[in-house]
């Protein structure tokens, strides 16, 4: 390709500025967190004293150890299962392809780009007459239902790109169809399904709407509904708040910096297929 | 002879049989893997019916009544959505979701066009590939996690302004969350900064699968960088970019989180979008009708701005 010099100059510099813009929040963030408590710092400025303790003190005020059980009961409830039924339908629709099930498929569809605030108020009431205002349930089961959407067209797309072959030799070898699925759809699936797996828990884990209206009790929410509840607590001592985000984000960037090459194809992938 | 085709003939039912048998057991077999196959639906089928074909019935519903939750609804009909087109207040938040357009959607989308164009030539360099880590940060921290870091930036002594001031602007300072005029652009900055990155790279990946033949073929012919930008680049990106556009209109028109963190609405009603105005009208306010009433108002109008757009993408692919 011919680029000039000048080009790929100006598109270095540009390139740089803006990886600044993104991270100087996070670094704005770090440097607040360490200030004096109750103090209202400038918006970067390196204290006199860093005040370590402040992390300590946002884990026990925030609770943290239980904010991330709590976190990863609800990834436990809805990743797993989301995942097997999404497969399961994905494969009927885009592998044994039964009469009908275009309809079906285009029901499915529909849901795809609803947002989550048009359905938030009968939900409410649904969980409501089955007592599960307030526990993790009410989150865990709408969002089993709310990812649907996205997971059996995922998972189809996926299975109608397999080409016949596999399957039509492994039954003339006698596999019935629950032998096919398990033995070689599944295996030969795990880069989708595992593509599926990082974006649903990313989704869970960041899931706010639900948790605010469905759940009350910070230590039965999601991490960010967590989070919200620490800044409506906390939300006057800035750097106590700081470091209080800060620890909440930990989790999530340890998880992205270890994973990132499969997170960021799964969601570059994912919004190109969504 | 002819007892012996007699004989023949009565051979023949035998192996009729026998192919309609086949025949048969085929299409029963056809017909138990077609069971079985919507059977592998239903689990899927179910969660989707309970929790998201129900619920948005239910919002149609509810959307015809007065009801405070509690006690007996009342029929209204199309009250509430008479109200919706009175009610400043309501249709502002439907406004201000537009307003928001322009900051969630068409500013990444234009600075990601900008940026990717200009660093295609080193896509796989190391700075490039750091650059994708990085970008791509604000994409996996919760929005109420960006909220929060801009609503420290953004406050009276914050980062921004304190660069404003180093850089001689300290007359324009203010806080910008809580300014009328600059609260919702405030917020839409947050939008742009958390939606850049995303779109960014989506651009740059479609950039790379382009036919760098096309490019030499346009330098050859004397075209500039403008030229080829707008003549190779743009059109061989039409299908990223209507994804971009859905992806970000989507998150303008349903914003919730960023809002509910920043400013909750305010001052005033200068960023009340209708995601926030649904849970106060229906959590609060105990106006359950017409927060329904909205509800189905956002959904449809979400659908109406993203079906054209898939239309554009598949005319492309076609």
């Amino acid at each position: 390709m011919i680029v000039s010099r000048r080009e790929a100059w100006t598109g270095r510099i540009l390139l740089v500025a803006l990886m600044l813009v993104t991270v100087m929040p996070f670094v704005s963030l770090f440097v607040t967190a360490l200030h004096e408590p109750g103090t209202y710092p400038a918006g970067l400025s390196w204290p006199q004293t860093p005040h370590w303790s402040n992390f300590l003190d946002a884990f026990r005020a925030a609770d943290m150890g239980r904010l991330l059980w709590s976190s990863v009961l609800i990834e436990l409830g809805v990743v797993p299962v989301s995942l097997l039924i999404a497969t399961l339908a994905g494969f009927a629709l885009g592998h044994l392809r039964p009469p009908g099930g275009k309809a079906v498929f285009i029901a499915f569809l529909l849901g795809l780009t609803l947002p989550f605030e048009g359905l938030i108020i009968p939900l409410y009431y649904q969980m409501r007459d089955l007592g599960l205002l307030n526990t993790r349930w009410a989150i865990i089961l709408p969002l089993i239902g709310l990812y649907m959407p996205f997971a059996v067209f995922w998972m189809r797309a996926h299975f109608i790109t397999m080409p016949d072959d596999i399957s039509e030799a492994a039954r003339i070898d006698g596999a019935g169809t629950w032998k096919l699925f398990w033995r070689i759809h599944v295996p030969l699936s795990m880069p989708a399904l595992s593509s599926l797996a990082i974006l649903l828990f990313l989704w869970s884990w960041n899931q706010f709407l639900l948790a605010v209206v469905l759940v009350d009790d910070p230590t039965q929410r999601t991490m960010a509904g967590a989070l919200g509840a620490f800044q409506g607590q906390w939300g006057t001592d800035i750097p106590l708040l700081c470091a209080g985000s800060l620890l909440i984000l930990t989790p999530t960037l340890l998880i992205f910096l270890i994973f990132q090459r499969r997170f960021v194809s799964a969601l570059l992938q994912g919004s190109m297929k969504g | 002879m002819e007892q012996r085709l007699a004989e023949a003939h009565r051979e023949d039912p035998t192996e009729q049989y026998t192919a309609e048998n086949r025949r048969r057991a085929l299409r029963a077999r056809r017909l138990r893997r077609g069971v079985l196959a919507m059977g592998l639906v239903v689990p899927a089928a179910v969660a989707y019916g309970i929790f998201v074909i129900r619920p948005i019935a239910l919002t149609v519903q509810y959307s015809f009544y007065e009801w405070d939750g509690v006690t007996p609804s009342t029929w209204v009909g199309l009250a509430n959505y008479a109200h919706l087109f009175r009610d400043p207040e309501l249709y502002g938040s439907i406004l201000n979701a537009f307003q928001l357009i322009v900051w969630f959607s068409l500013v990444p989308v234009a600075l990601g066009l900008f940026t990717a164009n200009a660093i295609r030539g080193f896509a796989t360099s190391r700075l490039a590939v750091v650059s994708r880590t990085v970008l791509f940060l604000p994409q996996i921290i919760p929005l109420v996690a960006a909220g929060i870091m801009w609503s420290w930036q953004l406050s009276t002594d914050g980062l921004v302004n304190q660069v404003l001031r180093l850089v001689g602007l300290g007359g324009v300072t203010r806080a910008w969350l809580g300014d009328f005029n600059t609260a919702l652009p405030a917020v839409g900055v947050i939008g742009a900064w958390v939606l850049f990155g995303l779109c960014m790279l989506l651009l740059l990946a479609g950039m790379t699968k382009i036919d760098p033949a096309l490019y030499e073929a346009a330098r050859i012919d004397g075209a500039g960088p403008v030229r080829e930008f707008f003549s190779i680049t743009l059109p061989s990106l039409r299908q990223e970019l209507v994804v971009c556009l859905t992806v970000t209109i989507i998150a303008a028109l349903a914003s919730f989180d960023i809002v509910y963190i920043s400013t909750q609405g305010g001052p005033g009603n200068a960023t009340l979008v209708p995601g926030l105005e649904i849970y106060y009208l229906a959590f609060f306010q105990r106006e359950v009708g017409m927060a329904s009433a909205l509800a189905v108002a956002l959904m449809v109008l979400v659908l109406a701005v993203v079906l054209p757009l898939q239309r554009i993408s598949r005319e492309d692919a076609s």
